[in-house]
């Protein structure tokens, strides 16, 4: 090797050690130099060609609109969203533009990395509740829809087993319930319930809390959000917990079996306990014959979870103003409408329900509007958030797998208790 | 050698017999400007590598040491504050941090000396001369080039109670024996995941054991086969004693990446059912990453570094004893 080479080759070498740390930088976009002012977009949607598709069109029809600001839009898996958003902020590089899933709003919000979403009145008013993201008195973020779960039976196999169809004004009771699920054990169906217990992280929360809430518990104490004591690990909660138990003991539901509803469409399981985004390929299934059900009634009435993915501004945002631009731009009825429709997801406003196809008045999945107008119900808007849904998942799976009920339920408070103190109490 | 071994298939090679001592008597002798440029040269051609070192190994260790003392959050906009050994005292009176060290240490003991000794033997299998033995070869090592990711959720699916598993225990034993979940059933979830990793791996050793095989001069079996050593003999005798250096190096990789389960648990269990398939970084991880106590997080790693330096450290010694 040549001798001047050398100095070359080593300074080469660290620049490009020095350029691999830096090659995690999103940017901001310059929006010095000549020309609009970039806004970064980040969203949960690849590998979700539906959602991304309505995005692009929105995207393209705000550029064009203006040429004051430009959208530049990057699109993340599902799966390795949040992890992107915790690593960019930790690096102080989070983009104009990004959406959260509603739960964990609080959380960023105490952090620091989201700025109030200042949306005139006249577009935040108008969406479901659910839809718009409050921490301690802001908004932070709102969506173009919710989600809703809802118990999908077939008629013809409830009324071949003499069982009543609940209504919404009506619901099963528990009691009720449960004699629906000996019933059709004994007529054949080995396991006769999906309630999607082989999936992992948030759907533990998202989909069992409720019922932890329509027996009279909860995650942690609402009022003070300074403790789980008392409702996480109350006497309701042991009840529900102990009914959670025996549904497995029982064989009523599994843990075994595939994500997604297909069970449910090979006519394998009778209820299936799962979303709306589910039900279109449901009602192709089995057409007519499907029945979109509140859940039962653990004493306090149906509940499912409100709150699905929803957008905000970031602080680090070089231009908030063109941030908010773009979101009252994007929130019009036929774009919330399109988000509905293609995703089969509730609309956020009544203006768009009746744009929809799917979600009017006579639409097929009307009853999901029904159900999320009555019984949803937000997770807890606090920022121990993800202590709370990781714990709670957890002593949810040890209790599916036999474990004591009240012993694994005090546990699990006293780790979000001693989470909640070791943070001054999260601002509360 | 921790970090090497530690880096992965891609740079663990071997070690081939290196003749030392041969090496330091041939070098030269040179004048006191050709040895400065010799390692002024040196030390350019290993600083890309040492600046990547510090960069994403020692600055991490140290930042994760200096983390451990303190309540840091990963989302926060609390300063963080200094507390001492706190986070040491609630791993050990924590029952999960307790049988996450249980689990992994029961992993490491069955896995090291039985993937050991398994790619022992499907090295001594494929290294004989007979035809068709490349495919063998092939076959064994489909699963290391495999992704582990891909290779859990597969095995996810057999392990279930209508997988593949139960329904070959099913037709061999003629539907006398009625296999578990085996993975939902805290008896079985550790071992299941324990013959899952030796599957996975045991193709790799076999590979590193082949190459030390090869290595055994022909002409040693030529001359026991003289004196009439039977095939156990001319293993106990000539191939074991040549395969010393391999297996220091097999048995520390094993240990190593035994110690660091991380991947099929996350994947397949999540830890549970009932912590029974716990360990120690899938603990450090599920609290300093997703429940954000990167404090405690670190003290984990910590604690996770130290059983493992304590570990290669009496391994070395071991082997070493026995070399004098």
């Amino acid at each position: 090797m040549k001798r001047r080479s050398l100095p070359v080759m080593v300074s080469l070498a660290a620049a490009s050690a020095l350029a691999l740390t830096a090659c995690g930088q999103a940017g901001q976009g310059g929006g010095s130099g000549d020309g609009p002012i970039e806004l970064t977009m980040w969203t949960h949607s690849a590998g979700n060609p539906a959602e991304l598709e309505v995005y692009e069109k929105i995207i393209t029809e705000f550029n064009a609109s203006q040429d004051e600001y430009k959208v530049v839009e990057e699109s993340f898996p599902q799966g390795a969203y949040n992890d992107a958003i915790t690593a960019a902020a930790a690096s102080d590089d989070l983009p104009c533009l990004l959406d959260m899933d509603g739960p964990i709003m609080p959380n960023w919000a105490w952090a620091g990395y989201l700025e109030p979403l200042d949306l005139p009145e006249s577009i935040t008013d108008e969406l479901l509740p659910t839809t718009v993201g409050t921490y301690d008195g802001e908004i932070y973020s709102a969506g173009y829809w919710d989600a809703a779960l809802s118990i999908f039976a077939r008629k013809s196999v409830l009324d071949a087993n003499g069982i009543r169809i609940p209504t919404i004004d009506e619901p099963w009771t528990i009691d009720e319930f449960d004699a629906a699920l000996t019933t059709l054990q004994s007529a054949g169906y080995a396991t006769p319930l999906d309630i999607g217990a082989e999936d992992a992280g948030e759907w533990w929360s998202y989909a069992y809390s409720p019922m932890l809430q329509s027996a009279g518990g909860d995650e942690v104490d609402r009022d003070t959000m300074l403790t789980a004591d008392g409702a996480l690990n109350g006497p309701e909660a042991n009840e529900f917990f102990t009914w959670f138990q025996e549904a497995f003991e029982k064989g009523w539901a599994s843990n075994a079996g595939t994500l997604g509803n297909q069970e449910f469409v090979d006519d394998e399981v009778a209820l299936s306990y799962t979303g709306v985004w589910n039900a279109l390929a449901s009602i192709e299934a089995v057409g007519d014959d499907l029945l979109i059900l509140p859940p039962p009634d653990f004493g306090n009435g149906p509940k499912i979870g409100g709150g699905s993915w929803q957008w905000g501004i970031s602080s680090s945002c070089n231009s908030p103003e063109g941030a908010r631009a773009y979101l009252e731009f994007s929130f019009q009825d036929e774009y919330i409408a399109e988000f509905a429709d293609k995703q089969v997801v509730i609309p956020a406003t009544a203006g768009a329900e009746a744009l929809t196809e799917h979600f009017s008045e006579d639409g097929a999945l009307r009853p999901f509007v029904e159900l999320s107008q009555k019984f949803a119900l937000a997770r807890p808007e606090t920022p121990a958030y993800p202590v709370i849904s990781s714990t709670f998942e957890k002593a949810a799976k040890d209790i599916m797998n036999g474990a004591d009920v009240k012993s694994t339920l005090d546990g699990a408070v006293q780790e979000i208790d001693a989470n909640i103190e070791s943070n001054d109490g999260y601002g509360f | 050698m921790l970090q090497t071994t530690t880096s992965s298939a891609a740079s663990a090679a071997p070690p081939a017999p290196v003749p030392e001592k041969a090496d330091r008597t041939r070098v030269p002798r040179r004048s006191n400007r050709a040895a400065r440029r010799e390692r002024r040269t040196g030390l350019a051609m290993a600083a890309p590598a040492v600046l990547l070192l510090i960069l994403f190994l020692i600055i991490p260790v140290l930042l994760a040491f200096g983390l451990s003392f303190t309540n840091a959050r990963l989302i926060s906009p609390n300063p963080p504050r200094l507390v001492g050994i706190d986070n040491f005292l609630r791993a050990f009176s924590d029952p999960v941090f307790l049988r996450s060290t249980l689990n992994t240490f029961v992993f490491a003991a069955v896995i090291v000396p039985v993937q050991a000794a398994l790619g022992l033997l499907l090295a001594v299998l494929v290294n004989q001369k007979i035809r068709g033995v490349t495919a063998f070869r092939v076959i064994f090592f489909i699963p290391v080039v495999t992704s582990i990711v891909v290779v859990s959720i597969l095995w996810k699916f057999m392990y279930q109670q209508d997988g593949l598993v139960n329904s070959f225990i099913d037709t061999i034993t003629f539907g006398a024996w009625q296999g578990t979940a085996w993975l939902n059933d805290p008896n079985t979830a550790l071992g299941a995941i324990i013959v899952l990793s030796i599957w996975q791996a045991v193709g790799f050793h076999m590979l590193i054991w082949l190459s030390g095989l090869q290595t055994i001069p022909e002409e040693l079996y030529e001359a026991a086969r003289m004196d009439g050593a039977s095939p156990w003999q001319q293993f106990a005798n000539v191939t074991w004693p040549g395969l010393r250096s391999t297996m220091v190096f097999v048995l520390v990789t094993i240990t190593i990446a035994a110690l660091g389960l991380f991947v099929q648990v996350d994947v397949m269990t999540q830890g549970g059912p009932l912590n029974s398939t716990s360990t120690l970084v899938y603990q450090a991880v599920r609290k300093g990453y997703r429940e954000q106590e990167i404090g405690y997080g670190a003290a984990i790693s910590l604690i996770f570094f130290v059983l493992v330096l304590i570990v290669s450290l009496v391994q070395r010694r071991l082997t070493r004893d026995k070399e004098d």
